[in-house]
């Protein structure tokens, strides 16, 4: 619940060169991201995992600081993380459901 | 939460009778635009979710279909989106700072990177509807000369998830042009800048999307 109470002057102001930083680590990761689809071949069955956690990390950097969600209350980050609480809730369910179905073929 | 600051000189919000104070109306409009966030990430995600699956049923069917992409142009879009970003998160900055003409510079870069974005995009659609590749069953199997018969359901996909993320770039760039007018009229400054602060985390998610769809789609295929 940091920075956010008081009058609406109280806001947290993120300064300049915290906004810079974060997107220059996001060029960055981008450019990462692109490195690392180019030995694909390499990494093998790790090359999506791979994208996917850098993604995981951007996403991160803009929900924290670009959103502001590092100054935000606990309420907003609990209900934005309830959005991805059921996400995952539905692919468990999903995947439960198509991969433990039994192949049926008929007879006639 | 404490009172609001009627002390502050020159800018004072008049916020809605049904509130105690400006910054209860500030939290509570927030909290309203994160609510919104989750319908979202809940739209996107059972996009996501659908692809994920199918891709693990067929996956040579989706390598072929993410061949017919261009990496070059979905990681164009992707510095662009990312830019548009911070300029977004600069324009209430600026606010913050009662620095409103460049605000609204800010506002009005992050419109033009959605123009470009858009752009880009026509190119990549109306390339593919050339070369016949339409979503479903409207893809032309003999012109694309396809080596899965349901390539189709790649593109069905594809087109879903990048048109229905246009559509959300399209909106973005209109709700920033209400708030860039607004800021021009001087409805905003550093005590009351709700609305710049909504749209901002509107235009934030569209990026957040747009980070997870380009390796999706363009680079793991």
């Amino acid at each position: 619940m940091a920075g956010n109470h008081g009058d609406s002057q109280g806001h947290h102001i993120t300064p300049l060169n915290v906004y810079l930083k974060v997107a220059g680590a996001l060029f960055a990761l981008t450019f990462l991201t692109v490195i690392a689809h180019h030995f694909s071949a390499q990494l093998g069955a790790m090359a999506a995992p791979v994208a996917f956690f850098i993604a995981t990390i951007k996403a991160v950097l803009v929900m924290l600081w670009f959103m502001h969600l590092k100054y935000d209350t606990i309420m907003n980050r609990v209900i934005f993380g309830a959005g991805f609480f059921f996400l995952a809730l539905l692919l468990a369910f999903s995947g439960l459901d198509i991969w433990t179905r039994v192949a049926e073929f008929s007879t006639l | 939460m404490s009172t609001d600051s009627h002390s502050v000189k020159g800018h004072e919000h008049h916020f809605a009778h049904h509130f105690r104070s400006a910054e209860h109306e500030y939290e509570t409009t927030k909290e309203g635009i994160w609510l919104f966030m989750v319908t979202e990430i809940l739209m996107f995600g059972g996009l996501f979710i659908g692809y994920s699956i199918f891709h693990n049923i067929y996956p040579e069917m989706f390598a072929e279909g993410a061949s017919y992409l261009d990496w070059k142009m979905g990681f164009l879009n992707t510095l662009v989106l990312i830019f548009s970003s911070l300029t977004m998160a600069l324009g209430i900055f600026f606010l913050q700072k009662n620095e409103q003409k460049k605000a609204v510079m800010s506002l009005a870069i992050t419109i033009l990177c959605g123009a470009i974005f858009m752009v880009v995009k026509y190119f990549e659609y109306t390339h593919k509807f050339h070369l016949g590749i339409f979503p479903g069953r409207l893809l032309d199997v003999a012109k694309v000369g396809v080596h899965h018969a349901n390539l189709g359901m790649y593109f069905g996909f594809y087109y879903c998830m990048t048109g229905l993320h246009g559509i959300h770039v399209l909106l973005g760039m209109g709700l920033i042009s209400w708030v860039l007018f607004r800021t021009l009229r001087g409805d905003f400054n550093s005590n009351y800048y709700t609305a710049v602060e909504g749209v901002g985390i509107f235009w934030h998610i569209i990026d957040l999307i747009w980070i997870f769809l380009f390796p999706l789609l363009y680079l793991v295929g």
